[in-house]
């Protein structure tokens, strides 16, 4: 097992946890267990969905961004907003109006992520042209998504398509062309993403398919919402800038986006992390192979169901489909007419390292090993309640029996097992009582 | 030598309700054995199928896995009905599913060829009457 520590975004705030079992119950990957009264994350296997900062009534999971102040520490700055960031303002027909109130955050220039989603959307439709590649691809957008087939889906990575996601090729170009302009260096150019997720900001960290990000660093879209909100309405129309992405870029914000954009007949869009492990179960079987392309996006509704937003995720939708549809109107060029074959070649779209398993879930190294442990752990299986309540805190009376078999619980901790064994003892001690007398 | 992992799951005819059940929780042991994506890919598209083929052809049986260090194994045995010709069976494209089974989108007679082409090791018998048993290994070593 892979013992050097992984970054991760999404913590724990240990003052804040009260030790109950609704994050425990929620995580896909079965990475939380309750120890000593508090939560713990298991590294290896959290892959920064943020379905417990979603579910922690107690707001105990947080996810760890940047502030607006670290942007200071460069001396040009550039913010890369999420196309889901368009969505988060009722109302506002333009986009022009939202680029313009985030540059006078404090920013020298601001580049859309939706430009980059333009040119990564022609670039997955050359790879779908190679015949020898497997069916249906999945897409590499969502960084949830690819973490969730690392740890569960091993068998199913050579269906990740290797093209870069918007916001690495959103970065590359803002820079080049920054420093182009402004005669400086790339270093001295800070590039910051506005990330509606955790997962995002754990990509810049810790890449995916990547050897670096070229992305800075992430800061979440809840903080920029309060200090954007209040400058939308003084954006006076000489200020608004110019969106650069076409419509389809801007539509990457909800699920189904990044189909539309490659103009794809025979592809799923799936969003919901439950929801994109039982199409990938699918896929597993065999059962889909007949489709051409797979859009997963764990959060309900795409990008502007993430954790870190601010919007109602429906109503996000909404103005995201208004936006879309006011630029088409405009212009309704497709990323394949709109982005140049020397733009595509100009920058690196595809992944430069192998994306690995991760084998987090696995029990031993060593085959025979894990075999034994794994029969040891059917046998406790099969003298578990089966209630899956939680109170041992291991998610289910499964993992509850991989705990106790790779050493981290004891079956005593199974309350229902106590309570058995504690009424077997009284009644042997009603016995014992009894003979005496 | 053996198995270590030896797991039966009853498979029920026509119970859709279930079907998938039994593959999925292979999956899931051979995903915590560690076994390589290769084969985890494989046994998964021919558990799946055998799994199915208990469902829509067979009138209930028995799916069971077996695990050594060498080898995964998948037995599917059944109760019935049999196949009067196996080689016929075999053929891409040739199905009995009934009308329920097509309207789920099964039946497209894929099921027996994609066990053979998926196993290292296939062997299917059948008598009219009795039943028939498919016996898959996979290779680890």
């Amino acid at each position: 097992m892979d013992s050097k520590p992984r970054y991760h975004s999404v913590r724990l705030d240990k003052e804040l946890c009260k030790g109950c079992t609704n994050c425990l119950m929620h995580c896909p990957t079965e990475a939380i267990r309750v120890r000593k009264g508090r939560a713990h994350i298991l590294d290896e296997r959290c892959i920064d969905c943020g379905e417990c900062i979603r579910i922690c009534d107690y707001h105990a999971k947080v996810a760890i961004t940047d502030s607006l102040e670290d942007i200071k520490l460069f001396p040009y700055k550039i913010a890369l907003p999420a196309p889901s960031l368009y969505g988060q303002f009722r109302g506002v027909a333009d986009v022009g109006v939202i680029l313009a109130a985030l540059k006078r955050l404090g920013f020298d220039d601001v580049f859309e992520v939706a430009r980059g989603a333009d040119v990564v959307a022609r670039a997955i439709s050359e790879k779908l042209r190679e015949p020898s590649l497997p069916r249906p691809l999945i897409s590499s957008a969502c960084p949830t998504v690819v973490r969730l087939i690392q740890v569960r889906f091993p068998d199913l990575i050579p269906h990740i398509v290797d093209v870069r996601q918007p916001m690495e090729v959103a970065a590359q170009i803002a820079r080049a062309e920054f420093c182009k302009a402004h005669d400086c260096r790339p270093e001295q150019v800070g590039v910051f993403f506005i990330t509606p997720c955790p997962a995002k900001m754990t990509a810049i960290a810790s890449p995916l398919g990547q050897r670096t990000s070229a992305v800075t660093s992430a800061i979440s879209m809840m903080e920029i919402y309060g200090h954007l909100r209040p400058l939308i309405s003084k954006i006076q129309a000489e200020e608004k800038l110019h969106p650069s992405s076409t419509s389809y870029g801007i539509g990457w914000a909800t699920s189904s986006g990044e189909t539309q954009s490659i103009f794809q007949e025979n592809a799923l869009s799936v969003d919901g992390i439950q929801n994109c492990i039982r199409v990938l179960e699918e896929i597993e079987n065999n059962k889909l192979s007949d489709l051409t392309f797979f859009e997963g996006n764990a959060c309900t509704g795409g990008c502007v169901g993430g954790p870190l937003t601010f919007e109602n995720n429906y109503v996000a939708k909404n103005s995201i489909r208004k936006l879309v549809a006011a630029a088409r109107a405009r212009c309704d060029s497709t990323p394949q007419q709109s982005v140049t074959a020397a733009e595509l070649n100009k920058y690196a779209t595809r992944m430069d390292k192998p994306i690995e398993p991760n084998t987090a879930m696995k029990l031993d190294d060593n085959l025979t090993v894990a075999m034994q442990k794994l029969q040891r752990m059917n046998e406790i299986i099969a003298d578990l309640p089966g209630y899956d309540c939680g109170s041992c805190g291991s998610p289910t009376c499964r993992s509850f029996a991989e705990d106790i078999v790779l050493g981290y619980a004891n079956e005593m901790e199974c309350i229902h097992k106590m309570r058995d064994k504690l009424q077997t003892m009284a009644e042997q001690m009603v016995e014992l009582a009894q003979t005496r007398r | 030598m053996s198995a270590l992992i030896h797991k039966e799951y009853p498979v029920e005819m026509a119970d859709y309700d279930h079907a998938g059940e039994a593959s999925a929780d292979i999956k899931r042991q051979l995903k915590q054995l560690g076994v390589p994506a290769s084969v985890l890919r494989r046994v998964s598209v021919a558990s799946y199928e055998v799994e199915l083929n208990l469902v829509i052809h067979s009138e209930g049986g028995v799916l069971t896995l077996e695990v050594t260090p060498e080898a995964v194994r998948l037995i599917s045995a059944d109760r019935g009905p049999g196949i009067p010709d196996v080689d016929l069976a075999m053929r891409e494209g040739w199905s009995t599913a009934s009308e329920t089974a097509r309207s789920l989108g099964f039946g497209a007679g894929m099921g027996l060829p994609n066990m053979k082409r998926n196993a290292d090791d296939f062997n299917i018998t059948s008598k009219v009457g009795e039943g028939t048993t498919i016996d898959m290994g996979f290779r680890l070593a």
